[in-house]
């Protein structure tokens, strides 16, 4: 099963803006390759990415066969309170991930 | 235009071995389904809509010779206060020349404190790359970078 690799301090003080990096392993088969036999390679990729803070959307992302592998990302954020960040990952073929981190701001 | 001929390129794909290979690979990779810059423009116009699309505001990082197409790093940064009444509402990131010209949407808020994203994309070949920033006002801004290309995503066969 696909794994995720999430990147968020454990402490801020409130008011710091934070980087929040994400990564998870997927194909990210474009859906323009093809075999040796010449058959298209059907397309296999995320198609979108969220992250709630405490429920709250804070960031979202669609995203096309030119996004690379594993797809990465990295984005900001506001510490301004103690809890939890969700990330959700959806794609191709019914893929769908979790994952969560949590944050303690002071 | 050179590979055509699915029977030559990969003739010419065993044959070729190492830098030889990266060199063979950016002249067959064409394919006729590649994205043109009339597909370009109208796939901004989609987003853009009517609106006038400025330069400026907007920083887009991303090497200007890449090595391998297969995975490109790529920062967006747009200059913006970020407060409740002036913030970036989204980021679109668009090519020239892979078989679409979309790469990415991204959609953040005033509470992101800062307007930037980074991530990894796949270039088909040396083309232009450009980001776009929705501001909460409705105005659109605009960076674009020329990228070389030397080993491209591969649209090839296995």
């Amino acid at each position: 099963m696909a794994s995720a690799l999430i990147n968020v301090p454990k402490r801020a003080k409130r008011g710091d803006v934070i980087e929040i990096r994400a990564l998870t392993s997927h194909i990210m088969e474009t859906g323009y390759r093809r075999t040796a036999a010449g058959e298209v390679i059907p397309r296999d990729i995320i198609t979108s990415f969220t992250c709630r803070y405490n429920g709250r959307e804070i960031f979202r992302a669609d995203m096309f066969p030119a996004i690379a592998a594993n797809p990465y990302l990295s984005f900001f954020t506001t510490a301004n309170e103690s809890g939890t960040f969700a990330f959700e990952w959806i794609g191709d073929n019914g893929f769908s991930q979790t994952a969560s981190a949590a944050i303690t701001v002071e | 235009m050179p590979g055509k001929d699915r029977s030559t390129r990969r003739y010419f794909l065993k044959a070729a071995g190492g830098t030889a290979l990266a060199g063979a690979m950016v002249r067959i990779t064409l394919q006729p389904a590649d994205a043109t810059p009339a597909m370009l423009n109208a796939a901004i116009r989609n987003v853009v809509g009517e609106a006038s699309l400025r330069t400026g505001r907007v920083k887009l990082d991303i090497p200007p010779l890449v090595e391998n197409g297969n995975t490109v790093p790529m920062t967006v940064s747009v200059t913006s206060p970020m407060t409740a009444d002036d913030y970036v509402r989204s980021i679109h990131v668009f090519n020239e020349k892979n078989p679409q010209p979309y790469i990415g949407n991204f959609y953040l808020g005033p509470a992101a404190g800062r307007a930037q994203v980074s991530t990894r994309i796949r270039l088909a070949d040396s083309q232009k790359v450009v980001a776009i920033a929705q501001m909460s006002d409705g105005s659109f801004w605009s960076a674009s970078v020329d990228v070389v290309v030397t080993l491209a995503a591969c649209t090839e066969e296995l």
